[in-house]
């Protein structure tokens, strides 16, 4: 039980895929510029997740190791499509704001990079945890970057207005400048809250 | 950079009174007659851009290095020059709080994250100016008439664009002493070269990058307009070319080290800059071909390594 809960919160602060590993930095800069966007990018990607790491998990015997990258490819471009025709069935407000980039979770190496180190490796139920803590380990950075671009560069939170008319939002903040200054403070802060813990 | 007590270069060790904060008086100093030019066509506004400039870099300095737990190294006034620089790179009706932003951005960012004086990559004031012109276009460019009456107008270069805006091109007479409207501290080139002159004078800087980047601009000038010598001297005198090649195009840290370096450097900055001019979206290049060429100058350097005495050329 220890060791399930261990590999939940590894994804969150520890390992976190974004500010610890940073993987996934395309989908980061591009989907961050509204805070709707990136827990809609979040959530997509921690569904196909926790259900590509399953399906990797299981069938991890069966596969032979030379074609091991195109199984595992096969596996979770078959969970994009699943999440991409839930999207556009229920949210279709989000699918047309993220476009091209739900496909694209077929190629984000946060994926890619837990099906080869963890779930080709571990039993089926520890790659769900890892799943679930990694994509809300994504999820978690994604939102934050996105408040903050979002806050400056719109004034809004959430679609909500925030300010006055009086406020100019700093329009950078939304443009890929703006998006690539936020993420490398956010990891620079988040360097320097762990720090000096033991890792 | 700040550990003073283990500093050892290579020989001759010979001392001189020069230091960092000495350069930097100088350029402040220098920097002086196009306030004035500044005050004087735009008002007193632009002074109090300035003081706001100045002040917020020194405190950003500051609080930074407070933090970063450095020795606080504001007495060089490195971030007096910055701030300086900041205030003349925007139009006079910006709002005060956004030359702050620009200031804060410029020390904070650019200068201590990346390690203090000497360690920018690109020079600080222009970040600034770039961000400030990303995130609130319509302020940056709100240009108005020297005087006291704040007619909105366009700037000489964008004029010539005619893309934005169209009026007549005011006299050249008025471009070299100033009498346009554009940023602060860029439409008097007479008081910019005047500050040039004196850091010259004092060594401070060497006239190879300003030169040579004002020719280019010139000659590139001269052909892009198909061979319209009438147009040369608007593009030397309009925008902030000056500015920029005196003032900005000089800094230490994120300008080439040797001589060939610094040519290849400036001639850089003149084809950019033409080439914005004359085919890009904008109506002005200086900026930008400045951040892009400090950017390249590590890979100048490296290929300007001057050899060192008795080596060989490998075989290729």
């Amino acid at each position: 039980m220890n060791r399930l809960w261990k590999d939940l919160t590894n994804g969150l602060i520890k390992e976190n895929p974004t500010l610890r590993l940073v993987l996934g930095t395309c989908p980061t800069l591009a989907v961050t510029t509204a805070v709707f966007n990136g827990i809609g990018m979040g959530l997509a990607a921690t569904a196909v997740l926790i259900g590509s790491n399953l399906i990797i998990s299981l069938i991890k015997k069966i596969v032979p190791n030379e074609v091991r990258i195109p199984v595992y490819v096969v596996v979770i471009a078959s969970f994009v499509t699943v999440v991409q025709m839930l999207l556009k069935a229920y949210v279709p407000a989000l699918d047309k704001q993220l476009g091209i980039f739900i496909p694209l979770i077929v190629v984000n190496c946060i994926i890619l990079a837990r099906a080869e180190s963890f779930a080709a490796k571990n039993p089926p139920l520890n790659s769900v945890m890892d799943g679930i803590g990694m994509g809300l380990g994504f999820t978690l950075a994604l939102v934050i970057i996105s408040s903050v671009r979002e806050i400056l560069g719109a004034g809004t939170f959430f679609g909500i207005q925030l300010f006055g008319a009086s406020f100019k939002p700093a329009l950078i903040m939304i443009l890929p400048p703006g998006g690539f200054m936020v993420f490398g403070l956010t990891i620079a802060a988040v360097n320097r809250l762990t720090a000096g813990k033991k890792s | 950079m700040e550990n003073t007590r283990f500093l050892v270069s290579s020989s001759p060790h010979i001392r001189s009174g020069e230091s960092t904060q000495r350069i930097m008086m100088d350029v402040a100093i220098a920097l002086l007659p196009a306030l004035i030019s500044g005050v004087w066509f735009f008002g007193l506004k632009a002074l109090w851009l300035t003081v706001v400039g100045v002040a917020f870099a020194v405190a950003t300095e500051v609080v930074m290095q407070k933090i970063m737990k450095r020795p606080v190294t504001v007495k060089d006034f490195s971030a007096v020059v910055t701030g300086i620089l900041i205030a003349f790179n925007v139009p006079v009706t910006l709002p005060w709080w956004m030359v702050a932003i620009g200031s804060i951005f410029a020390i904070a960012i650019v200068k201590q994250a990346f390690g203090g004086v000497g360690y920018n990559f690109v020079n600080p004031a222009l970040a600034a100016r770039a961000v400030l012109l990303a995130s609130w276009p319509v302020d940056m460019t709100a240009w108005v008439q020297p005087g006291a009456d704040a007619i909105s107008t366009a700037t000489p270069l964008a004029i010539l664009k005619g893309t934005e805006a169209t009026g007549v091109l005011p006299s050249l007479w008025s471009m070299f002493v100033g009498n346009i409207g554009g940023s602060i501290g860029e439409t008097s080139a007479l008081a910019l070269l005047i500050g040039g002159l004196y850091l010259i004078y004092r060594k401070v800087i060497s006239p190879r990058i300003p030169v040579t980047y004002i020719a280019t601009v010139g000659i590139f000038a001269f052909i892009f307009s198909g061979f319209d010598l009438a147009i040369v001297p608007y593009h030397i005198f309009a925008g902030g070319l000056f500015l920029g090649a005196i003032f900005m195009a000089t800094d230490y840290s994120s300008s080439p080290m040797t001589a060939k370096g610094q040519i290849i450097f400036a001639v850089g900055l003149g084809l950019m800059t033409s080439i914005i001019r004359f085919f890009g979206g904008y109506p002005e290049g200086v900026s930008y071909s400045i951040l892009l060429m400090n950017v390249v100058t590590p890979l100048i350097d490296r290929f300007t390594m001057p050899r060192k005495f008795g080596e060989v050329k490998a075989r290729a």
